[in-house]
């Protein structure tokens, strides 16, 4: 590891105050909470910072539900948030999409923020032996366009970058509308997760809208009945313990055997967590007859764009999101 | 009085050791002052070394010595091939010259204080690069013969392929695979003058102390070489690879002992990987199923180097029944490292692409894949014109068919569903040769009854420790908790290296020899007992016998083989693309099986290797440049505890070999690798009706 302070704050302002940002490579300082993705970056030499400053015990970790909906404090685990019986029972997609990323060892470490804020798995990014990755150091071009790209995006790319959001959760939690709250030095503000993280367009080195110094506090999902009838589908190479190759993750309310609304993202395939708003359109009123859900999914691939490899994808998120919706449609 | 041991399903005398903590591996070995090493790695496939810049890192906190081609000592690189160096070419020499011939050759050293300080350091040197251009895809490689060239021909087979009732012809490809044990490489070098200790991770101690001698240039006595455990190797701790050279060269520049442990990335560039292999495969046949000609030709990676080859076609010569068979192996030297022998290697990618195209024959004779493999059933070894010792085939295929209940299968594709999932059958006839080389042991009986039982050998996870008490415990006459067993230390007696399924066979005949030989002398003194603690009681001091022990002319009479059957089901999601085995039942007429519990872990071992080589394994080189862009465990998939399907039945036919060697072994680490990825492949044609003829099997490849 490139040599750095760790600081580990008495209380958040003392946090805030360091101006540590996450999402960056330039960033001279950023913080560390559960670390399994942090230590694997610093490991590598993907992250060089000056200065890490420590989360730990500073962010709130209660899993809350009300009327309102849910509330999760960030510092949460993902093996704590998908194991809450009131999550399992009323937002079973957020539990799903927990129990199929990483291993239950990463998920006992793990947390919300740094779920949401993980980086990509580029390879190229992740292998410090290649010079070219905007994402790593800008300018420097991208290694995975005319390269092996089986596991990159076909939504939101640019000619800078390729690279997918890893997540699981966040596919989830965009599926269903889900907000953060960010605090910083100045005060707190509260976003839509699918406003957060950014297009790669010509800074991909720039993930999210975060600004030095700011943390996500808690991130917090709109109560809905269609929370309870969804479904997190994820194809992979493997049955277990892998990202995605696309994912998809869908929660319906039913008009008798009409969906009424159909909220839909998709993963593995995006540069962001990736809503398909034209999707759930052509589903609204619609029956769960395959013909009109592959009809409505094809909309999924309007501007998709593949680069050799993973030219399959476009065709197998269509599918999943098929499969979803019918497993989703078919629950009680 | 012996006890029945030998048979036994013994657990591991060295388990309790391993699941505590107790067992010492590698990198968890101290000795006094170490520091610790770190390799700077080449970023280009091709070229010379422009320039090196060491002054940063040489400024670095802790760091002692920063080794490089411009200031490393010179080295012997005397000659010296073990057997598994390949025959033909030479070793890579490091920090010798500033030639790179591929990604992730170490180019610098960096040893200091603390391993974070050695990491950091080696991130700080500074090389530039005079690039050449680099073959790194098989497909712009140039195939070459092997020297000396290789190809076989027996009766006609281009003639009988053209006469052929029917015929096909087919093109198989696996990729480059790395082994990815759970234990990374490690070794620490500390010298004392002009004698060296290694504790390496490694299969052959012997070989490791053999070729670090002759690299610099001193006596083999000199070096001795300490390797208890191995967290699992699958052949990568088969050769004595740069890092160990790098490791003793580092404790002499900086005159304490130095460790290096690989990380997971630079096991990709710093070991060997199972090569990326071509296979055309033609095969001509009559209606009724009987083969009149086979075609097998493959070409395979090889580095600029060496030319390292494996059985990849033997097999064709002598598995099934067929007058006219033409074999042609070639290698394709590109900018890569030089791979090596990984579990089943040959066999275990050569018998995909026959048994692919049998069940390709099968499909268009419309006739059972048992049923066609049973007609051409060979009465010997039609390649070597030899009996076989033992062949157990037909006897697999019922013992495995009737388990798995393949009568009920209807060999029409995409004609059995659960829910929606297809399911698929599928088989294929897997074999791996049965060898034994020297092997020598000791046998120490004591007077308080009981015994230390030694040779140099290696367990990399199959079980020696355990199987080799067991051979020891039965032959001397002793409870087997009164028996110790050790392996390997170079100051134990010499065993052969720890692959291709020989141990048993050689350390096993050596070690029952040198009990045996301990029992007849301690019972010839012990004053008329036949029992061995009695007599020892009697005698009052140790009674020690060495042996040496070696084959005999068996392999020159014999065809000596391991034959088995592996039949899987596997579901395919057909809309989603993906696979997941569900049942695999594989027979095995491995001869006498010394320890069956340790057995069917290995097969079961086996049998999840091969899941991984079907479905998912997959160094995917960035032909661009050499690079392996999945380095690491996230995007290089092996399977995990839920890939492993529920069933995974083992069968061990009767199989009595009086001819193989004296314990009547054959070895089932490697054949238990070999046949699962075609039965595999096989039953996803059934499943799906699409023959996937290029490995692994991914969903992209199914939609
Ligand atoms: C082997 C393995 C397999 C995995 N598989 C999957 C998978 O299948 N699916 C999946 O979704 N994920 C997977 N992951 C990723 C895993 O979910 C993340 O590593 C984890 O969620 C990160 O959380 P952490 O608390 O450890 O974050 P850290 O590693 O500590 O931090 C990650 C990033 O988040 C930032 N950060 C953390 N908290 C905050 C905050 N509150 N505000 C602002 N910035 C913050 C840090 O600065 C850092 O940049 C896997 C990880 C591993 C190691
Ligand atoms: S896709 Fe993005 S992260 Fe990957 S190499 Fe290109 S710029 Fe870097």
């Amino acid at each position: 590891m490139h040599p750095f302070t760790l600081d580990r704050p008495r209380d958040l302002a003392a946090a805030l105050a360091l101006r540590a940002q996450a999402g960056r490579n330039d960033a001279p300082a950023e913080y560390i909470a559960g670390g399994t993705d942090m230590v694997q970056l610093l490991q590598e030499y993907v992250r060089q910072p000056e200065r890490l400053v420590s989360l730990a015990g500073l962010l709130d970790n209660r899993i809350e539900i009300g009327p309102q909906g849910l509330r999760l404090g960030v510092a949460a685990t993902m093996a704590e948030v998908a194991a809450d019986p009131a999550v399992v029972e009323q937002f079973p997609l957020i539990s799903e999409a927990l129990l199929n990323s990483a291993s239950p060892q990463v998920r006992n470490q793990a947390t919300m923020g740094g779920n949401l804020l993980q980086r990509t798995r580029c390879p190229y990014f992740r292998d410090v032996g290649y010079a070219a990755c905007n994402k790593r150091a800008p300018g420097s071009g991208c290694a995975a366009i005319g390269g092996e790209n089986r596991w990159h995006a076909v939504l939101g790319t640019s000619d800078d970058c390729i690279a997918t959001n890893p997540s699981d959760l966040a596919v989830a939690l965009v599926a269903l509308d889900a907000a953060v709250e960010i605090r910083g030095a100045g005060g707190s503000r509260s976003l839509p997760l699918v406003d957060f993280h950014r297009l790669p367009a010509a800074t991909p080195h720039i993930e999210t809208v975060l600004e030095p110094g700011e943390v996500i506090a808690a991130i917090t999902v709109p109560a809905s009945s269609a929370a309870r009838r969804s479904h997190y589908l994820k194809v992979r190479d493997r049955a277990s313990f892998e990202f995605a190759v696309v994912s998809a993750a869908v929660a319906l309310e039913m008009d008798g055997a009409r969906i009424r609304q159909a909220r839909i993202a998709l993963g593995g395939v995006g540069t962001k967590p990736w809503r398909v708003p034209r999707v759930e359109a052509a589903l609204a009123g619609a029956s769960l007859e395959p013909q009109s859900l592959r009809q409505a999914a094809a909309l999924a691939a309007e501007n998709a764009h593949g680069r050799g490899h993973n030219d399959f994808k476009i065709e197998l998120m269509q599918r999943a999101i098929v499969r979803a919706v019918e497993i989703a449609g078919a629950r009680a | 009085m012996t006890t029945a041991l030998i048979g036994q399903p013994i657990s591991r005398v060295d388990g309790r050791r391993k699941v505590t903590g107790a067992a010492t591996y590698v990198a968890e070995f101290q000795a006094p002052g170490l520091v610790h090493g770190a390799i700077v790695r080449s970023t280009v496939a091709n070229g010379r070394i422009a320039s090196i810049d060491s002054s940063a890192a040489q400024q670095a906190p802790g760091v002692i010595a920063v080794l490089t081609h411009q200031n490393a000592p010179k080295l012997a690189y005397r000659a010296h091939k073990g057997a598994p160096d390949p025959g033909i070419g030479e070793r890579l020499h490091v920090l010798q010259a500033d030639r790179v011939s591929h990604q992730g050759q170490p180019v610098a050293l960096v040893i200091a204080e603390g391993l974070e300080q050695a990491v950091h350091a080696a991130m700080l040197v500074r090389v530039t690069y005079a690039p050449e251009a680099a073959i790194t895809d098989i497909a712009r490689a140039e195939p070459v013969p092997l020297t000396p060239p290789s190809e076989t021909r027996r009766g006609d087979p281009d003639g009988a392929l053209a006469a052929a009732e029917v015929k096909l012809g087919q093109t198989y490809v696996i990729p480059r695979e790395n082994h990815n044990p759970i234990e990374m490489h490690a070794t620490i070098a500390s010298w004392d003058g002009d004698s060296l200790t290694l504790w390496d991770k490694t299969q052959w101690v012997h070989n490791v102390a053999d070729e670090i001698a002759a690299v610099f240039g001193i006596p083999a006595r000199n070096v001795r070489v300490i390797s208890p455990f191995v967290g699992g190797a699958f052949g990568s701790a088969l050769r004595t690879w740069p890092h160990v050279t790098l490791a003793a060269l580092g404790a002499r520049v900086a005159g304490r002992p130095v460790k290096i442990m690989l990380s997971r990335r630079e096991m990709y560039y710093g070991t060997g990987f199972r090569p990326h292999t071509v296979q055309r495969v033609a095969l001509g046949a009559s209606r009724d199923g009987r083969l009149g000609a086979i075609l097998h030709n493959g070409d395979q990676e090889t580095s600029t180097y060496e030319e390292f080859t494996e059985a990849l076609l033997n097999a064709t010569g002598f598995l099934h029944s067929c007058p006219n068979v033409n074999t042609r192996h070639r290698l394709a030297p590109m900018n890569v490292h030089t791979p090596t022998y990984m579990r089943g290697p040959g066999e275990a990618s050569g018998i995909f692409a026959i048994e692919s195209a049998m069940d390709e024959l099968a499909v268009a004779l419309n006739i059972d894949p048992v049923e066609l493999r049973l007609r051409n059933e060979p009465e010997q070894d039609e390649f070597r014109q030899l009996p076989f010792s033992s062949r157990s085939t037909r006897e697999c295929y019922q013992a495995a068919a009737e388990r798995f209940g393949w009568s009920r299968r209807n060999s029409e594709p995409r004609s059995m569903r659960d829910g929606r999932q297809l399911i698929g059958w599928g088989m294929a006839t897997a074999t791996y040769g049965a060898g034994r080389a020297p092997a020598s042991a000791m046998a120490r009986l004591l007077p308080d009854g009981t015994a230390e039982v030694a040779s140099a050998a290696s367990d990399m996870g199959p079980g020696t420790w355990t199987s080799m008490t067991q051979v020891a415990a039965e032959t001397l006459g002793l409870p087997i908790e009164r028996v110790r067993f050790t392996l390997g230390d170079t100051r134990l007696p010499r065993a052969p290296v720890h692959g291709g399924s020989i141990t048993m066979a050689s350390v096993g005949s050596a070690v029952q020899a040198a009990c045996r030989k301990a029992r007849e002398d301690a019972l010839a003194r012990g004053g008329g007992t036949n029992d061995v603690t009695e007599a020892m009681r009697r005698i009052g001091q140790p009674v020690e016998a060495s042996v040496d022990s070696t084959p005999g002319d068996e392999s020159q009479r014999f065809s000596m083989h391991a034959f088995g059957a592996v039949f899987v089901e596997v579901a395919v999601d057909p809309d989603l693309g993906e696979t997941r085995v569900r049942r695999i039942v594989g027979a095995y007429g491995a001869g006498r099986i010394v320890n069956p519990k340790l057995a069917r872990s290995q097969c079961v071992g086996g049998m999840i290797g091969g899941i991984g080589m079907a479905l998912m394994e997959h160094s995917v080189v960035d032909g661009r440049n050499g690079r392996v862009s999945n380095a690491n465990f996230a995007e290089y998939a092996v399977p995990v505890h839920a890939d492993a399907p529920p069933v995974m039945d083992v069968i061990f036919v009767e199989e009595h070999d009086p001819h193989v060697n004296p314990l009547g072994v054959k070895g089932v680490g490697e054949i238990a690798m070999v046949g699962v990825a075609p039965a595999i492949t096989n039953a996803i044609f059934h499943a799906t009706g699409k023959r996937i003829r290029e490995l692994p099997v991914t969903p992209d490849k199914l939609l």
